[in-house]
């Protein structure tokens, strides 16, 4: 894997610290008039999510991580593990654990495409897209006549996820929801 | 992908800039209006800055020569003050290898002047006139880098243990302990805790020995050895550096060759000694000198916080 120096340093750029896959969230160049420079560094640990700082010499390396963001759809799980296909015709397939697949799973249809994010060839998480479409599989009965008054109520669906969506809203009915705040946007007419 | 049918627009707005010509315009003004000489001095030459922590842009020159895009004009303008010139100005671009971030651009522009037969509080007072005539209302506090490292960490930067120094400096930065020096760690202290932590405006001054570079060292109030510097920074952003200029060739050329020992040790190529700032400071009349960075005063003046808002092409952008 190549190497980094401080000067190529930018938001988003993946790279080894302390043994983990890192992704450079912001780079700050800070320097005494007359003395030496330094780099710090706000990253996110791409294998625990968590948000660190560090301080670089200006102008030393360090390692690049191998780390990929890939589209894949959603094969099935066996329970242990869940499988993911290349969208790029290669049929190539990915099994990723629990750990990986992490919040995503509560948004995972087969046959969805999500952004799969390898980590020396294996997958290191999961992202859905920011929206996606799923079956209410239970909710309380419709209030018919009563779209414009608002109001909510608990709908789950075929993942499991459990949302807020408008009273209206029936069993069995198809419904985009945003990944990002699991807020229901709106109706999908079949 | 970038869009690239926006990618010859300016980084800085119009407006901006029509607003920078007017501030430059009255940079011009208030040394014209005190009788200071504007010069102009080569940006290449054959030597260069030997500062270990400055690194010069190298140009190659036919097969065998080399030349250099300079840090600041500061030896060429001692050369004209050491032949009489009286008080002089400039104002020119320099170029510092590396240096690139919200507050840095690689080529910069800056402001230099000279003050013969001056000491250092009255550049103090020359400075706060010019930001007043340019249409600030601060007037900067003053502190010791002792005072500034003692408020934040409770740290005398002369004499405490290097190990207290060290810890501190690994404990705030992360950093590997191991190869830091001193310096280093006064660096690493200077730049994350106490530079944040500065008045909005003050002037700081009395450091380390060790960080002279062209100054004269002068024993303070507690009989310890202080390089006769200061410092203008504004919202903790430093803006100027001064000197009470020092005139001895002899401790000048020993400082130029500890300079290119560090370098040496930490892997940087040499940079060849001036001789003829050398020969030239010992004609040189005693004063003060000072270095000002033109794009960052003008972003305190316009209120912004990356220096790319201030010029026209940023170091990205051509």
């Amino acid at each position: 894997m190549a190497s980094y120096s401080t000067n190529e340093f930018k938001s988003g750029l993946k790279v080894m610290l302390d043994g983990d896959p890192c992704s450079i969230i912001e780079n700050e160049f800070v320097k005494p008039g007359k003395g030496q420079a330094f780099n710090r560094v706000k990253f996110r640990n791409l294998k625990t999510g968590r948000v660190g700082e560090k301080t670089f010499k200006s102008g030393e390396s360090v390692e690049g991580a191998d780390v990929v963001d890939l589209d894949m759809e959603y094969l099935y799980t066996d329970g242990e593990f869940y499988y993911f296909m290349m969208t790029d015709g290669s049929f190539e397939q990915h099994s990723a654990d629990e750990k990986a697949v992490g919040d995503a799973l509560k948004w995972l249809k087969e046959q969805d495409v999500y952004t799969v994010t390898l980590y020396n060839g294996s997958p290191l998480s999961v992202s859905p897209p920011n929206f996606v479409e799923l079956e209410i599989v239970e909710t309380d009965p419709g209030v018919r006549g009563d779209t414009a008054q608002g109001g909510s109520k608990p709908a789950t669906l075929s993942t499991g996820a459990v949302v807020s969506v408008p009273l209206f809203i029936e069993e069995g009915e198809k419904i985009r929801v945003d990944t990002r705040t699991a807020a229901y946007v709106s109706r999908v007419k079949s | 992908m970038t869009n690239p049918s926006n990618e010859w627009q300016p980084s800085a707005e119009l407006t901006t800039l029509r607003k920078r010509a007017v501030f430059l315009q009255k940079v011009r003004e208030f040394f014209y209006s005190r009788r200071v000489l504007e010069v102009e001095t080569p940006v290449l030459s054959s030597v260069s800055a030997t500062d270990p922590h400055l690194d010069s842009f190298t140009l190659k020159e036919g097969e065998t020569l080399q030349r250099f895009l300079l840090t600041s004009p500061e030896h060429a303008m001692k050369r004209l003050l050491a032949a009489g010139s009286g008080p002089i100005f400039e104002i020119s671009k320099a170029f510092r290898q590396g240096e690139y971030g919200r507050r840095h651009n690689p080529e910069f522009t800056l402001l230099e002047w000279y003050r013969p037969d001056w000491r250092l509080q009255e550049l103090q007072t020359e400075v706060v006139d010019l930001l007043h005539w340019l249409g600030f209302t601060v007037q900067p506090e003053m502190l010791t880098y002792r005072d500034a490292f003692l408020a934040t960490l409770g740290l005398d930067p002369f004499i405490a243990a290097e190990e207290e120094l060290l810890s501190a400096a690994v404990n705030c930065s992360g950093l590997n302990g191991t190869d830091m020096d001193r310096d280093i760690a006064l660096d690493v202290l200077m730049t994350h805790l106490v530079e944040p932590a500065l008045p909005d405006a003050v002037f700081v001054c009395d450091y380390p020995p060790s960080q002279a570079a062209l100054a004269r060292v002068k024993d303070d109030s507690n009989g310890q050895r202080v390089a006769m510097r200061f410092e203008l920074y504004l919202h903790g952003m430093e803006i100027a550096n001064a000197y009470d200029e020092l005139t001895c060739a002899n401790e000048q050329y020993k400082r130029f060759v500890a300079d290119n020992d560090y370098r040496k040790r930490v892997g940087k190529p040499q940079v060849p000694v001036d001789h003829r700032l050398l020969a030239a400071l010992e004609q040189m009349p005693a004063g003060a000198g000072i270095a000002l960075g033109l794009d960052r005063l003008f972003m305190v003046s316009e209120g912004y916080s990356d220096i790319r808002q201030v010029l026209a092409f940023s170091y990205s952008a051509c």
